[in-house]
């Protein structure tokens, strides 16, 4: 067993990339994602970390670094937020179409402009396509063992594409929570080092990144699309690995009061504490509400979507990111189409909350469910809501 | 001022093609010459990390490849910020008994586009912390891979589909950008400028460059016969001229003492290097008097340089 500590969460991703025993770390500070690096760069100033850290001019730069250090076959770590993550974009889709097993944190913020330093999810569904295995944590627990794990199944040689883990950023980043913290034995017996298949060598000359005309692009596309959906099996082995040896159980979603719900509320990432609370309460008063927290986002696990959520009448999604001039949220759009084939649906609703740093409440969630009561009891359907908008 | 050469004769030149045959430049590419003289300097123990651009287009056609030597192109802007991330790997993997001990030569390569342009702060920023690599951009003085568009290395008064000459317009209207001295700003311990048509000042430079620890910058200016406009047999005597005429002068930048390697006290006229070339087909005598002014502008500022430092 690990040791049970108070850590900021920022901190206890720290501590986790430190235990995964990075060979390269290549980052460039962003709010909110900051402490993570400084955390990183501390350790190596200490000699705690035997890591090359190379302290970018920026972003772009950042997981530039980390394309070339995963191709020699170092183990490669960043972290993100933001305005930073979108400058990385270009990159991004091609560390997963060479298929570089660089595993980056995402501290969750809104998009300028308005500039805003404060938590949603605008950044990372910016990124949904990009290539990238995808889980968002709930708690600083999820995010110290998402992140260990994530090299595991990102280096896998089944699977070697790049992997996000994301973090809230603030409600979870800056928060302090009590978690386990495992031993480097047993993160070393869980996680072995990245034995790459190819790397740039002299030894034996290999070239990557080549051009890909035509009659060769749509298969190597096919390749890595089926690399992302061939992950699934994969995560979920390093899940049961995991909890044989830790005792914590992850999954691809997590469902809470969900057996007998009438609706169902589903999101992703931090706020589902808050939501958990929300459920309780009105259970208590008689309401049968369930709670469907997205663990795993890239690639997405429509068949547990669909299992967990076939029974309910309706299903009240909440992204904290907006699709503008589309259906709403990007976490709706997936939990339509997964319900979908479905000949029994439930109704889907979404509502859009929580946009640069505004507060998710127990009063909003309460919200949401009275607005999806109303549709079920025959009032007025609607594609998605804004809520807690000031003035409406 | 011309430095004895002692690392390269003709008879002692590497006689294996690490460039491979086959690749597909244009007929008589500068470029490709550049490339191939600079692969005999470095040998087997290189990575080279590609920016977009000619180079990677003429040279990976999946699933072919004319690199013997390991090689990554990533994108534009950010050979140097690669570069960066395989050379930090290379020392923490080798501390750590996962990479093998022999030197090996980091090298970015990119063009003038790629380097003066979208990649300067990624050199800047790979140069600033002391990555021991050495950049290598291969001017041609434009985008030429993507159909001659001008670049911030473009010189004065030159034609390109986006600086096109017009009843209104010379072409180019401003002064090409001076990135070795920007490298040089940098005070990092080498910098220099070459062309492929002084073959063993170009090796010995990059031989030099990789034998120096820390960052290198190797300026080389590869006469292009697709966008400046002149017969393909012309690669090397358009390259001659430029350094004849005091147009890109043969020069290195050693722990900051600037040294100039081929004389630019007596010069060619200008003109000899301009005319022939369709891209300063259209420039006339006063415009020429002006080209003929900067460049003698420059070669004075450069020997200054020399005496101030030496």
């Amino acid at each position: 067993m690990g040791k049970r500590r108070g850590l900021e969460v920022s901190l206890a991703i720290s501590e986790a990339v430190k235990l995964s025993r990075p060979d390269v770390i290549a980052a460039y500070p962003i709010t909110p994602q900051t402490h993570i690096v400084e955390e990183l760069a501390q350790m190596v100033a200490d000699g705690e970390l035997d890591s090359e850290f190379i302290m970018v001019e920026s972003e772009h730069s950042a997981m530039s670094a980390c394309c070339g250090a995963s191709a020699t076959g170092a183990r490669a770590f960043t972290a993100t937020a933001s305005q930073g993550l979108a400058l990385m974009h270009e990159v991004l889709f091609i560390a997963s179409g060479l298929r570089l097993p660089i595993v980056m944190a995402v501290a969750n913020r809104a998009l300028s402009a308005p500039l805003s330093i404060w938590g949603d999810q605008s950044d990372i569904m910016a990124e949904r396509d990009a290539g990238w295995i995808q889980v968002f944590a709930e708690t600083g627990q999820d995010a110290f063992d998402l992140t260990i794990q994530s090299f595991r199944w990102a280096e896998d040689p089944r699977v070697l594409l790049p992997a996000i883990v994301n973090i809230d950023g603030f409600t979870l980043t800056h928060v302090i929570e009590p978690l386990e913290v495992e031993s480097q034995e047993d993160i070393d017996s869980f996680l072995p080092p990245y034995d790459p298949p190819i790397r740039l060598d002299p030894e034996k000359p290999v070239s990557i990144g080549p051009v890909g005309f035509p009659e060769i692009y749509t298969e190597i596309k096919k390749q890595q699309n089926e690399a992302l959906l061939g992950a699934y099996p994969v995560i979920v082995e390093v899940w049961e690995e995991f909890e044989k040896a830790f005792g914590r159980k992850y999954s691809p979603v997590e469902e809470f009061m969900t057996e007998d719900a009438r609706i169902i509320i589903c999101l992703a990432g931090a706020i589902s504490g808050t939501a958990r609370i929300a459920v309780e309460q009105m259970r208590s008063e008689g309401k049968k509400v369930g709670l469907l927290r997205i663990r795993l986002w890239r690639p997405f696990p429509f068949e547990d979507v669909r299992k967990a959520l076939c029974k309910a009448e309706a299903v009240s999604v909440i992204d904290r990111a907006l699709s503008f001039g589309g259906p709403g949220g990007p976490i709706f759009s997936e939990i339509r189409s997964a319900l979908f084939p479905l000949d029994e649906k439930p109704s889907v609703l979404g509502f859009i909350a929580g946009l640069g740093g505004r507060d998710v409440t127990i009063e909003n969630f309460r919200e949401i469910v009275e607005e999806t009561e109303q549709v079920l009891d025959g009032g007025e359907e609607f594609e998605y809501k804004m809520i807690g908008v000031r003035g409406d | 001022m011309a430095e004895k050469k002692t690392d390269f004769i003709p008879r002692i030149l590497p006689l294996r093609e690490l460039f491979a045959e086959g690749h597909r430049a244009c007929q008589g590419c500068g470029e490709a010459i550049a490339l191939r003289l600079l692969l005999k300097a470095s040998g087997p123990d290189t990575i080279i990390c590609s920016a977009t651009g000619c180079t990677e287009i003429i040279s990976s056609p999946y699933p072919q490849t004319a690199w013997r030597v390991p090689w990554i192109h990533v994108a534009f802007e950010n050979a140097a910020a690669v570069a960066s991330g395989v050379e930090a790997a290379i020392k923490t993997m080798r501390k750590k008994g996962r990479y093998h001990d022999r030197k090996i030569n980091v090298i970015a390569i990119a063009g003038d586009g790629g380097t003066a342009d979208i990649g300067l702060q990624a050199l800047s920023g790979a140069l600033e912390r002391f990555h021991d690599f050495t950049y290598v951009c291969t001017d041609n003085e434009a985008y030429m891979n993507t159909g001659i568009q001008r670049s911030s290395a473009t010189p004065y008064g030159a034609s390109t589909t986006t600086s096109p000459s017009g009843r209104q317009s010379i072409g180019q209207s401003t002064q090409k950008k001076n990135v070795p001295l920007i490298a040089a700003a940098h005070e990092i311990p080498y910098v220099a400028t070459c062309t492929p048509s002084y073959p063993f000042d170009l090796l010995d430079k990059a031989r030099k460059a990789f034998e120096t620890e820390g960052p290198c910058y190797l300026h080389v200016l590869t006469p292009c016969p697709t966008g400046w406009r002149f017969p393909s047999h012309l690669t090397i005597e358009y390259g001659r001229l430029a350094v004849q005429t005091g147009v890109f002068p043969l020069f290195e930048v050693i722990d900051g003492r600037f040294n100039i390697n081929h004389s630019i006290e007596k010069r060619k006229p200008v003109i000899e290097y301009l005319k022939g070339q369709g891209r300063f087909r259209h420039l006339k005598e006063k415009e020429i008097e002006e080209i003929q002014r900067r460049v003698d502008e420059h070669c004075e500022k450069l020997m200054r340089l020399v005496k101030a430092t030496s």
